[in-house]
């Protein structure tokens, strides 16, 4: 018994030790740079990224790490949402009780954010939003939204269906994004408003979450229950991979008998379509850290930044992927 | 004719019939099986194939649920195996030979063995409570595969391994003979021996099966062990599924499901007499349960409400109470029309 009672003594004494040694650790680690004499300049940022789900978000995750470096004069808190809104505000309150200078994330679904971005205002800590928008009706609720425009590339990958199959009844099945999300709400309208008056035909859409293994089990189904697809259109890269395992597995040639269309451009997904597997892939530029510096710093400074800022996207048939692959960052 | 309607997998069986029923309304020939490129080809192997993860990850449940446990950590189990293979993988020099394949497997299934062991220990040893116990894994588990995998999505290619999930061996997919094999060895093992039993009996009583001799701790470990084990199997089917280690999505809500087949089966969460070929019928309704939301074309906005109406009709129908409750309201209705 009163070995027992020694035991658990030790066993709290230790972990007591533990946690100030840690504490003790993170002190050493925010005082460095005060004895550098930069504290001052350091601008201190709370990102919350939506998860990990596609090699798109692991690109983004590592561009933004990279950028708001200590060398760059930034402190950088990174927390994985892993595709939880519940998380997300969590990591964003306790990001605006830390009082950081700048909060930042990307918003895993368009609605439920007035109640802690308003936190976030009443704290004086400016938001900005990257990759996907919220849906507010009050717009002072953030400073800045970097991003590209999702209608934009949904059109654009509609565009390019549209017209290399002109006159032709084509029947598209749809992998689509997590439910709700802004990306899967605006490539799905973009695409539709591409093909719209022409023959081309959606005929079954389902949500595939982004995932390879979401797309692979949805395109399986699909293949079971429809005879004639000619053509999919995947909302990411890694769906559209998902996919191809499927249709491979149906005994058809995807990038052939099943054309695929795809948005996103991550590296996977560039190598297929060079390998002809994929038909086309309108890029979704995933290296928003730099733009995310320059505002972080223009808020902080006071200066006044434009509310939308629209990335650069570029799109890749199979030739132009094989040319670009050996440069490619992601 | 009452005896087949009192059976306890009739419900169940009912339920997985209407599914595929509603499947064969939409599309007539859904059911059918063709030869492709040497091998069976169809819905009905695709739900083969697919069930094949959460099968055997409802097996080892199944088990650890009949000594009254539970074992949350499967699904942060299936993410580390996936996440550990794929990395052994990447890193070695011949990513496609298959001795590297087969050295990735082995250290997977290794390790979620290990995992499955420290469950064990904690539960059996320390006699922590089970659903506590696992919750520590499940919560850290997740954090070591994103460890492993750097936080990247980690894709390889080699031949071998993937034809784990997508290879036929005899015109059957390689995952669905990996899985069912295995759950006909643990059948057979359970039920042809006093194994199953002696289960059943820690499940019922720890302490009187203890006093009247049954190694109850060891017998406890054992479970957790194997269910780690077997979960570390689906995490390696889940990966070769996709040739792709998602830390966050492999296996994400795998304990769940595996708990659902495990009731829709009719094993009773409190412990004691278990049912394997009720957890089969189980994970079969799961996996078809995808499958009909995709070809009915059931909006994805109300897809987890269709599989949550789903799920509560089963669980209803086999409602013992509920059924009595309903037999008596006849009774009276009857009783009623007859004084009438």
């Amino acid at each position: 018994m009163k070995r027992k009672t020694f035991l658990r003594a030790g066993i709290a004494t230790l972990s007591v030790a533990a946690m100030a040694a840690m504490s003790a650790c993170s002190g050493s680690a925010s005082s460095e740079p005060a004895a550098s004499g930069a504290a001052s300049e350091t601008i201190s940022i709370g990102f919350s990224q939506v998860g990990a789900e596609s090699g798109w978000r692991a690109a983004n995750t590592k561009d933004i790490q990279d950028t708001l470096t200590e060398a760059n004069g930034f402190k950088l808190s990174f927390s994985d949402a892993q595709q939880k809104q519940e998380n997300q505000i969590q990591a964003l309150r306790s990001y605006i009780a830390q009082g950081v200078d700048v909060l930042a994330f990307s918003p895993v679904v368009e609605t439920g954010w007035d109640a802690v971005l308003q936190e976030a205002k009443n704290a004086n800590i400016p938001v900005v939003l990257t990759d996907r928008a919220v849906d507010t009706t009050d717009e002072s609720l953030y400073a800045s939204f970097i991003g590209s425009d999702f209608v934009e590339e949904g059109k654009r990958a509609g565009d390019w269906v549209a017209e290399n199959f002109k006159d032709k009844e084509i029947n598209v099945v749809e992998l689509q994004g997590t439910t709700g999300s802004a990306p899967a709400i605006d490539r799905k309208e973009g695409f539709e408003k591409a093909i719209a008056g022409s023959d081309i035909k959606i005929v079954d859409s389902q949500t595939g979450d982004f995932t390879r293994a979401g797309g692979k089990q949805v395109m399986e189904g699909f293949l079971n229950s429809h005879d004639d697809i000619d053509l999919v259109f995947a909302h990411n890269d890694d769906m559209g991979l998902g996919a191809i395992e499927a249709i491979q597995a149906a005994g058809k040639k995807p990038g052939v008998d099943i054309k695929i269309v795809t948005i996103d451009a991550v590296k996977d997904g560039m190598k297929a379509l060079a390998d002809g597997k994929i038909n086309y892939i309108v890029e979704c530029n995933p290296l928003l850290g730099e733009d995310l510096a320059q505002i972080a710093k223009k808020v902080v400074a006071g200066e006044s930044v434009e509310k939308r800022i629209v990335v650069e996207d570029a799109a890749f048939n199979q030739e132009e992927a094989a040319k670009a692959l050996p440069d490619r960052k992601y | 004719m009452t005896r087949i309607y009192k059976h306890r997998l009739f419900w169940p069986l009912v339920a997985l019939a209407a599914l595929l029923l509603a499947c064969s309304i939409k599309r007539p020939d859904i059911l059918g099986i063709t030869v492709l490129d040497g091998h069976l080809f169809g819905a009905p192997i695709d739900i083969l194939r697919n069930s094949a993860p959460l099968l055997l990850v409802a097996l080892g449940m199944t088990l650890v649920i009949a000594t009254r446990g539970i074992d949350l950590s499967v699904g942060a189990t299936v993410a580390i195996a996936g996440a550990v293979a794929l990395t052994f993988i990447a890193s070695s020099d011949q990513p496609g030979s298959l001795g590297t394949a087969l050295g990735a497997i082995f250290v997977a299934v290794g390790l979620c063995f290990l995992l499955g062991c420290f469950n064990g220990l904690l539960v059996a040893k320390f006699g922590i409570q089970p659903i506590i116990a696992t919750l520590i894994l499940m919560t850290a588990g997740r954090g070591m595969a994103m460890l492993i995998t750097n936080g990247q999505i980690t894709t390889v290619t080699s031949a071998p391994f993937s034809s784990l999930a997508s290879g036929f061996l005899m015109g059957l997919p390689v995952a669905a003979i990996i899985a069912y094999g295995v759950y006909l060895v643990v059948s057979i093992l359970v039920r042809r021996t006093a194994l199953g039993m002696l289960l059943e009996s820690v499940g019922i009583n720890p302490e009187a099966s203890r006093l009247a001799g049954v190694k109850s701790k060891t017998l406890v470990f054992t479970v957790y062990a194997l269910c780690g084990l077997l979960a570390g199997l689906a995490g390696l089917i889940f990966a070769s599924n996709t040739m792709a280690a998602d830390a966050n999505n492999a296996g994400l809500f795998i304990e769940l499901d595996a708990i659902l087949a495990v009731v829709i089966g009719g094993t009773s969460l409190a412990g004691g007499k278990f049912n394997l070929s009720g957890t089969l019928i189980g994970v079969l309704i799961i996996t078809t349960l995808s499958l009909t939301v995709t070809v009915l074309g059931v909006s994805p906005l109300v897809t987890s409400l269709f599989k949550a109406i789903v799920v509560i009709a089963v669980t209803l129908m086999m409602s013992t109470r509920l059924r009595t409750m309903l037999a008596g309201l006849r009774e009276r209705r009857r009783f009623q029309e007859v004084s009438a």
